[in-house]
Order: C-alpha cells, then structure tokens, then sequence
C-alpha cells in the first residue's frame, strides 16, 4: 500500500518534469518559460522526494532529502530571478 | 544480463565516433574541445562498460579510480587549452614587459 | 527478477538520449548551443555512472565533467573567435573540394575505427575476461586502511598514479599562472546574487570537508571534494569577488603545490623505516590517506579555480597597481 502511494508520488513528480519540458517548447517568451519551468520542477522534484521518503523509512535519509529539496527551491528560484534579470538587459540594450 | 554492458559499450563507440567526427569538421577551438571531452567520455564509458560485473556483483575499482583520474586530468587539460588558445589570440601590440611581471 | 525489463528500457532510453545529446552538442554550430547541450549530456553521463555501479565516478562527473567544464567552456564563449564560414565563398573551388574531400575521408576512417571497435566488443570478451586484479584489491582492502574501494585502490594501491596526476595538476596551474590573463566579471552583482552566494558557499565548504572525510568508507574522497569546493570559489568569483578569496602569491603557490608535496614527503618518509617509497604502515595508512587527501583537496580546488580564472588572480583592480602588488607581496 505504501510502495503504492510512493509509486504514485513518484510517477506524478516525471509527469511533472515532461509538462514542464512541454512548456519550455511550446511557450512563447523567455519569461513565460521561466516561469512554467522553476515552478513546475520545483513540484515535480518535490513529489518524487515525497515518494522516496515513503520508500524507504529511515529519518536521517528522510530529513537529508528533504534539505536537499529546500536548498534546491532556494537556488532555482535565485537562478530563474537572475536568468530574467539577464534577459531583461538584453532586451533593453 | 550480458545486454547492459553491451549497449553501453556500442553508446560508448558511438560517443567516441561522434566526438572524433566533430574535432575534425570544425573549425574553432571552443566545439573541438568540446568534441575531443565528448570523445573521451566515450572511453572512459568503455573503461566502466568493462569494469561492470552484472548486477549483483561489486564491480571492479581500478577501472574506475583510472576514469576519475581521467575525468580530473580532462578538465584541467580542457582549461590549459582554453587559456592557450586565448593566449594566441592577444592583441600583438600587448607590451611585453607587462607578461614579464607577470611571470613572478 | 521480473522488473529486469524496465531496466533494460531505462538503460536504452539513457544510453540512446546521451547519444543524441552528444550528437546534436558536437555537430551544431551555435557555440552557447552546444556548450549548455554538453552540460545536459554531462548530467546524463553521471546518471549513466551511477547505473553502472559507479557512485564515486558520478559524483566527480556531475561537479567536474558537466559543472566545472560546462563553465569553463562557456567563460571562453567570449574570447573565442566565430566558425570561419563566412568567408568560404571567397575561396578557390579546389580548396573548397579538397576540404571537403578530406572530411570524408576523416568521417570514412572514423566509421571504420567505430565498427572495428563495436566488432571487438562484440566478440564475447566483455564477459569473458576475469579481472582477477580486483580479486586482489578486495582481497587486501580490510589492509588498505579505508573501506572504500576505489579510494583504496587511488590512494593507496595505485597512489604513484596519484601523485602523477597531482603532478599534472601542478604543471597545469603553472601553465595557467604564466600565460594567462584573468577573465573579468563584466557585469555588478545583484542582491539576489549576493544572497544565493552569501547561503551557497558556506554550504559548499561544509560539503566539501564531509565528502573528504566519507569517501574512506562511501562513495567520495578529495577529488570529488576539491571539485565542489572549486565551485564555491568559481560562485564567489561569479558574484564580484575578483580573486575569490584566494591568497597572494606565496600562498597561492604553497596551497598549490600542497597535495603534491605532501604526497612525495609521505611517500619518501616510508623509505625511512625501511619499506618501499609510499608503502604505509598498516595501522598508520587510514590516517595517512586523509592527510594526503585533505592536501590534495586544497591543491585541486586552488588548480580549479585558477583554472576557471584563466590567469593569476588580480587583488587590486587597475593593472598599475597590480605590478606594484606583484612586487610588494
């Protein structure tokens, strides 16, 4: 039952990833697809902890995985509000 | 199970030909480079194809220390031949005693 | 083992995606293309890595062959001159004939060398040949003094190739100190940035040290170590820290020719006792492998990010004053 649930988590974190790779192709601006991509990864990335935590029962992996998912929505917000700034410059030269 | 190593031996030649064929049609330095890393990632993927016992079995370590130190060597090769290649790019009129300080 | 198919299709879809990767990397022509879509292949190469059984070998790819060379080669982009394609319409049709002629020839004999080399993996070998090598390296590994085998087998098994490619390493930084000319950040960094790098490098620093000090008995050791924290100086260069904390030239050259030195010293100071150049001493090899590799992981960080710097480090910000600082220090 619980393998059943993390299985579902996990799946729906990839289905998560290909729509935000479906939005990097088919949105029109760099902004929109920023915007799509960070959120959607940050998602998907966060399911796919959920299941793996489900998975396996130990705290310290739990609490190790869950940091990792922190500090990867920290850096991928910062590095989408730099990847607009820089376009932004581009665009105003 | 003797079909992993296989396919990730041909994806290795395939690497390694794919790479070769890209450093001799380009022209610039910056994709021969990046052509000659893709082609020795190609190798070093036959390194650890070669070192794979099969699934349940602990696969063999001095391939693998042999590939890091290949992965370590690649990049600082790659970093001395990018700053080579700026090098032969200078400006002629760069006055020479500037690189003589330089070479404390 | 009734799931062996899925691994199979996992195994065919990663080894036919890094394939075409590579293929679209290396065959395009926008350069920044090519360069991000190496990145990409570089992070599949670390996934293949770890299928194969090669955690240490995935760490080391995604710090160093996808990171750390994915940003050196886009810190090139803009001192690398443009494909000399334009001007091809303005050469003699022979030339253009033989060139092209020669670029089938080069693709025919490629062609031949990859089905020679697919022939002899076909051949039954790959499963054939014992490694009987590794019987010895697991044999002796409780003697070695870490429980990590690839450690075991670069620091203490194999170390002269270690210290060789410390010595490389070197050669490298003196290349680079030399010749070349320090890459400058042409843009000021935000607060944003400033933050990311403020709660990254300390971060990485810790990282660092944890993967140094666990790669004795799991997957990591000093050159996965030096890799991340040569991205901790690459990000403070990245956000406006000109030489990104590194030291003066005294410093620098001590810090950089730490892990070799040391290396030979360790190695030398056996043959004082009586056993052979880096031959440790049973009870001492655990203790004398994380010195040597604390060391070395000083010196390939140092190497790395001179690497990425492109030349000696510039403290002060007009080339006046460099000289004199030269001199001064």
């Amino acid at each position: 039952m619980v393998e059943l649930l993390a299985g579902v988590l996990m799946l729906s974190g990839a289905v998560m990833f290909l729509v935000g790779s479906i939005g990097l192709l088919r949105l029109p601006d760099i902004y929109c697809r920023l915007h799509a991509l960070t959120k959607v990864d940050n998602l998907g990335l966060g399911l796919i902890v959920a299941g793996l935590v489900l998975r396996h029962s130990d705290p310290r992996l739990a609490i190790k995985m869950i940091l990792v998912w922190i500090l990867l929505l920290a850096s991928s917000a910062a590095i989408a509000h730099l990847i607009a700034r820089q376009a932004l410059r581009r665009e105003s030269e | 199970m003797s079909s992993t190593p296989l396919l990730y031996g041909l994806c290795a030649v395939a690497l390694f030909a794919i790479g070769l064929l890209g450093a001799f049609l380009h022209s610039g330095l910056l994709t021969r480079l990046l052509a000659v890393n893709v082609s020795g990632s190609g190798v070093l993927l036959l390194f650890v194809v070669l070192a794979y016992q099969g699934a349940g079995q602990r696969p063999d370590p001095v391939p693998h220390a042999l590939v890091l130190t290949g992965l370590v060597v690649a990049v600082s090769a790659t970093a001395l031949a990018l700053m080579l290649g700026r090098w032969l790019q200078r400006p002629e009129q760069e006055p020479e005693p500037e690189t003589e300080q330089d070479q404390e | 083992m009734m799931d062996s198919w899925l691994f199979d299709v996992v195994d065919a879809l990663l080894a036919l995606t890094a394939v075409v990767l590579a293929a679209m990397s290396v065959l395009g022509s926008d350069q920044k293309r090519s360069i991000v879509l190496f990145i990409a292949f570089g992070l599949l190469l670390s996934l293949i890595w770890a299928r194969l059984q090669a955690p240490d070998l995935a760490l080391a790819e995604a710090a160093i062959g996808a990171g750390l060379t994915g940003a050196l080669l886009l810190s090139a982009l803009p001192y690398s001159t443009a494909e000399k394609g334009a001007c091809r319409q303005q050469r003699a049709w022979a030339d253009i004939a033989f060139n092209r002629a020669l670029r089938g020839l080069a693709a025919t004999l490629i062609a031949g060398v990859a089905i020679a080399m697919i022939w002899a993996l076909d051949d039954g070998r790959l499963q054939s040949v014992p490694f009987t090598v590794s019987e010895q390296v697991f044999g002796h590994l409780p003697h070695s003094g870490v429980g990590n085998p690839v450690t075991a087998v670069l620091l203490n098994f194999r170390a002269y190739d270690t210290l060789l490619e410390l010595a490389v390493l070197l050669c490298v930084a003196l290349g680079i100190l030399a010749l070349g000319q320090p890459s400058v950040p042409v843009v000021a960094p935000g607060p944003v940035l400033v933050l990311l790098v403020g709660i990254l490098v300390p971060l990485l620093v810790l990282m660092a040290g944890y993967l140094l000090w666990v790669g004795a008995h799991a997957p990591g050791g000093a050159f996965q170590g030096g890799a991340v924290l040569a991205a901790a100086g690459v990000l403070l260069l990245l956000s406006g820290h000109r030489d990104a904390w590194l030291p003066g030239p005294r410093l620098l050259a001590a810090a950089l020719g730490a892990g070799l030195f040391l290396f030979i010293g360790a190695g030398a100071a056996m043959t004082l006792s009586g056993a052979v150049f880096l031959e440790y001493p049973e009870g001492w090899a655990g203790a004398i492998i994380l010195l040597i590799e604390a060391m070395a992981l000083l010196s390939i960080a140092v190497t790395l990010v001179l690497a990425y710097l492109g030349g000696p480090p510039a403290p002060s910000p007009s080339p006046p004053a460099r000289h004199t600082d030269v001199e001064g220090h």
